[in-house]
């Protein structure tokens, strides 16, 4: 690697940049103040190739070129604009290590969450000092940022150049693994000691999230931020309900109370099976406890648990929204800071969303691209300039990676519907949705055909809404797919997630369209936006899933004759299973349709790795 | 002018509004009113064969043809005919015995050939040939028939039957209604059959898949019950009828650790099964099934996962006929209504006030094909005991036997309805 990289001289320093980048690119963003009206105002960096940028996907017509750089621009400019003007000076960089600092007790808070905040966290600050100070080697490198005079070659960055800083970073980023772990033991075993039982308290993924990244912050410097927040996306063991002890900790915590169903399915006993009844009443009867809780968050959350907000967008866009208003009611209490509050305050409302109803794995991408923005805050700012930063943060997610998204996917999508075309889908996807629809004001022949299935019913809303606009559906159940299948020529589908194997997460039912269109040879096509990629890998439905109310099965509405089931809960030997997602192999999608470009399933990891993890948050 | 026109009359009008459920107690129904037919047709003194066959066969085109779809309708009036033709043989077969050799006469077993002489065979054969071929039950219980007509001759003269032209009426109507009450006897216990089955395919602990509901699904398990102890059963639901509810409740009080699913869960259950096991409505010529609908999503689904796809059917279900455009010919479309409420969306369904065609089509069809080449095995409740022909000795049928055993009966099935 180093003698590749030592004959260019210029891009040494831009290495070292790059490396550093993630830790160094919070502060410029809190410092310019709101970042969205700064960024397009400075045309020159505006016009700048980042390194770390990728070109604009090639699929786009002509028309949404528009689109894709803009986000790309949008979401590096700071970068540029940041370093040029500031980085020269060293207060910017003593600024951060503060900054960091109190960051990592921030996390350490959210640790401890509840009760006894305040006295283990000083603990752990002092116990970080040390490790902190440890962290010689890598705190000079950030010293030696590039000078300002090094930016404009920036902007003449070749693809050779490009790949020397890939390695670079690689490198660096080794090396910090290295020297980090040896430094981290004495350190990480004081902290252990003075908060023994912060991991224990883990009990939701994203807070178990937070406990090994803990570990990692507490270890390491400020500028190993970069591998701190790579921790956090990479794929964490997620609570096995089959873990007594676990659940038992989990329980103690818990704000709503939870009443495990008396028939569980053996074969799901890792997962939270619970009455589901019982849920919503106890909620409303501790409405005026909760006090920790937001009634925006109270609010969403018991619409996730009656079902009334459903679809991964939706749940994801009044998560974000709820957040928002949380945070727009948020004021920091007296001797507390905003970077170490706000987290906490943040994690107590996604562990109540998870006890409503688990989250989806886009949900949790949007929330571990947010957290990660309240201790990048400068503490120089005031509370309502962090504050507004958070909401056009949270804004910008929601639009570009949500809005503009699904109008990139419906725009590509419409272009793979031709006259005469029968379209299949299964359940109610908002973005096929909206591909039937601007297919049809193209003024394209169509038919759908809505195949739904039981026990949810989505499609029923869907044929109404597509019915209402005049476009000729056929209505038929998830049986009779095979009988349909002979007459459709496009099948699209929506997905909950697209894992970096190529498997299609999306709702039960999905797999079985998806295998049948496949032996009739019909192309399927799958619609997703790219936030909700992820690194994780699943082979099957079984080991990671989501459980609805059984008693959903058991009901069949709009018939009262089938009524076999009502006092199934007596029986020891019945139970009834209710699965809400599962995967679809790879092999059964032709297509993924994604704001990038349309791309076979075996490309899911190019997007994960280019566009995901640290680019995938603007 | 005969008397069993009105229970005719009822049972067709049962089958056109589908109240009969269930391929076995529409096998059993019709082999019961063919009974009544045939013992309330008046017969005259000669060409009774030929007038019962008659009578039998107009009761069959009309029961058919108010069901089409109930295959077992078919297969039973064939059966019946064949019953007919084959005891109007022996009867003649043994008239002419005794014309010719007026000492031997057979009073046998009516389902043994009993010919005398050679003479007598070769007659026989001939009304064989003429009539029937070898119908499905003869090569498979009594096949060696034509092979070995000699007998050992019976003694015992019957004096009183022999001079008696109107007790001989009487005497291939008797064997006829006997032939057809054994007949329904196998109906009956086609699923204790196919049970004894059981022990060999179900082991302890294992997994088990099953679709919709299946009378003969549920005895099979509770023999694998009885004899193996516990294993696990998931029962799909089997939408929009949901009968599984049914199953799971029946076996779950048989004290089987029974889960429902839904429909849709049944690619994410099925990795985790051992074996699949379903009823079906019929089994076609090429071995084939015609079954509940969302079969086939079931047998892909099991093909793709390599997990045997077993199939249990009583004989009652094998139908000579080869599915073409089974899902079109061989379907039904049941009410909207079980799919969509009737209110809801009627605005949408009704053809006067659009223009055009409507916007809403719903699609509710019965019954699903699944092609041979995804049934693993057939379990049926007939023992098949000829092995040049089968090569088999068992009640366990590849598609590739049903096919040979079709192609060597289907001319005694087609020729005649």
């Amino acid at each position: 690697m180093d003698p590749r990289r030592m004959p260019r001289t210029i891009t040494d320093p831009k290495i070292r940049q790059v490396g550093f980048f993630a830790p160094v690119a919070p502060p410029d963003v809190s410092m310019l103040g709101p970042p969205r009206p700064t960024t397009p105002s400075s045309p020159v960096s505006g016009n700048s190739l980042s390194p770390v940028m990728i070109p604009p996907p090639r699929h786009l017509s002509s028309d949404n070129v528009l689109l894709s750089p803009h986000i790309a621009v949008d979401s590096f400019l700071p970068v540029g604009s940041y370093n040029a003007s500031e980085f020269s000076s060293s207060t910017a960089t003593e600024d951060f290590s503060e900054d960091n600092f109190s960051k990592d007790s921030g996390w350490v808070l959210n640790e401890n969450s509840g009760k006894a905040a305040v006295k283990p966290n000083t603990h752990a600050a002092s116990g970080l000092t040390p490790a902190v100070s440890n962290e010689g080697p890598p705190m000079e490198l950030q010293k030696q940022q590039p000078p300002a005079s090094s930016m404009p070659k920036k902007e003449q960055t070749t693809k050779a150049e490009r790949r020397a800083l890939q390695d670079a970073q690689r490198t660096a980023k080794a090396a910090a693994n290295a020297g980090g772990s040896k430094k981290s033991i004495s350190a990480s075993a004081v902290v252990n000691s003075a908060n023994a039982n912060t991991k224990k308290v883990a009990k939701a993924p994203p807070q178990k999230k937070d406990s090994s990244s803990v570990a990692a912050s507490e270890k390491r410097g400020g500028d190993r931020q970069t591998d701190k927040d790579r921790k956090k996306d990479a794929p964490h063991p997620r609570m096995q309900f089959d873990d007594e002890d676990r659940v038992e900790k989990a329980k103690k915590r818990s704000v709503v109370k939870q009443t495990e169903s008396r028939n569980r399915v053996e074969l799901f006993r890792h997962l939270p099976q619970y009455e589901h009844g019982t849920r919503i009443l106890d909620l409303e009867s501790h409405f005026f406890q909760l006090d920790t809780v937001h009634p925006a968050i109270y609010t969403v959350g018991l619409r996730f648990l009656t079902g009334d907000i459903s679809g991964g967008n939706a749940r994801c866009i009044a998560m974000l929204r709820a957040f928002q208003e949380s945070i727009e009611d948020y004021s920091t209490p007296a001797e507390k800071e905003l970077t170490r509050d706000l987290p906490t305050k943040i994690n107590g409302y996604v562990s109540f969303l998870i006890q409503c109803r688990p989250l989806s794995i886009s949900m949790g991408n949007a929330i571990s691209f947010l957290k990660p923005k309240i201790p990048e805050l400068s503490s120089t700012m005031s509370e309502s300039e962090a504050k507004a930063s958070l909401l056009s943060d949270i804004d910008r997610f929601i639009n570009e990676k949500i809005i503009l998204a699904e109008k990139v996917i419906v725009r590509l999508a419409v272009t793979k519907i031709r006259d005469g075309d029968v379209l299949l889908t299964h359940g109610s996807s908002s973005v096929v949705e909206m591909i039937f629809l601007c297919a049809q004001e193209l003024g394209k022949q169509f038919r759908v055909v809505i195949v739904d299935s039981r026990p949810k019913l989505e499609g029923r809303m869907l044929l109404r809404r597509l019915v209402g606009k005049g476009i000729s559906c056929t209505y038929t159940h998830l049986n009779a797919i095979s009988y349909i299948m002979h007459e459709v020529t496009r099948v699209f589908l929506g997905a909950s997630s697209v894992l970096s194997n190529g498997t299609v997460y999306s709702r039960v039912g999905t797999a079985s369209v998806a295998m049948v269109a496949h032996q009739f040879r019909v192309p399927v096509l799958v619609c997703c936006e790219s936030y909700k990629f992820h690194k994780r890998v699943q082979l099957d439905s079984i080991c990671f899933n989501e459980l609805g109310d059984p008693d959903a099965i058991a009901r069949v509405s709009g018939k009262e004759d089938i009524n076999y089931l009502n006092d199934w809960a007596s029986s020891q030997n019945l139970q009834l299973l209710n699965l809400t997602y599962d995967a679809t192999p790879s092999d059964y999608i032709s297509m993924i349709i994604t704001e990038y470009g349309m791309i076979p399933p075996t490309s899911v990891p190019v997007i994960v790795q280019e566009y995901g993890g640290e680019h995938l948050l603007i | 002018m005969p008397d069993y026109r009105g229970l005719v009359d009822e049972f067709v009008a049962k089958l056109n509004k589908r109240k009969v459920e269930g391929s076995q107690a529409t096998a059993r129904l019709t082999a019961e009113l063919l009974r009544s037919v045939v013992s309330l047709q008046k017969l005259p003194c000669k060409n009774q064969a030929s007038v019962l066959i008659e009578s039998v066969r107009s009761v069959g085109v009309q029961l058919i043809a108010a069901n089409p779809i109930e295959l077992a309708v078919g297969n039973i009036v064939r059966r019946v005919l064949h019953i007919i033709r084959e005891e109007d043989v022996s009867i003649l077969t043994s008239n002419t015995g005794d014309l010719n050799l007026s000492t031997e006469s057979g009073d046998e077993e009516i389902e043994q050939d009993n010919n005398p002489s050679s003479f007598a065979a070769s007659i026989a054969d001939i009304y064989r040939s003429s009539l029937c071929a070898p119908s499905l039950h003869a090569l498979l219980e009594d096949a060696p028939s034509t092979k070995a007509p000699c007998r050992i001759y019976t003694s015992g003269v019957d004096s009183e039957e022999k001079d008696d032209k109107h007790s001989l009426s009487r005497k291939l109507k008797h064997f006829v209604i006997e032939a057809i009450k054994t007949l329904i006897g196998d109906i009956d216990s086609c699923h204790d059959q196919i049970a004894q089955e059981a022990v060999e395919h179900i082991h302890q602990n294992e997994v088990i898949l099953t679709f919709g509901r299946s009378r003969t699904v549920l005895k099979f398990l509770r023999a694998a019950k009885e004899i193996k102890g516990s294993f696990k059963v998931f029962i799909a639901e089997g939408a929009p009828r949901c009968q599984g509810h049914v199953l799971a409740k029946e076996l779950a009080g048989q004290g089987l650790k029974s889960t429902v699913i839904g429909d849709a869960a049944v690619f994410a259950i099925i990795a985790r099964v051992n074996l699949v096991i379903v009823g079906v409505h019929a089994v076609m010529a090429n071995g084939g099934v015609i079954a509940p609908i969302g079969m086939h999503m079931v047998a892909l689904a099991a093909h793709k996962h390599a997990i045997p796809f077993v199939v249990v059917a009583g004989i009652h279900k094998l139908c000579p006929l080869y599915p073409h455009n089974q899902e079109v010919s061989l379907n039904e479309m049941r009410s909207p209504s079980e799919l969509l409420e009737f209110g809801k969306f009627s605005n949408f369904m009704d053809y006067s006030t659009g223009v055009g065609a409507p916007p809403l089509h719903v699609a509710n069809p019965t019954f699903d094909y699944v092609p041979p080449e995804l049934v693993s095995l057939l379990i049926t409740d007939v023992y098949c005991k000829e092995e040049e022909i089968l090569k088999l000795e068992n009640r366990l049928w590849t598609s590739n036997v049903v096919k040979k055993l079709v192609c060597l009966t289907e001319n005694a099935y087609s020729i005649h309805v």
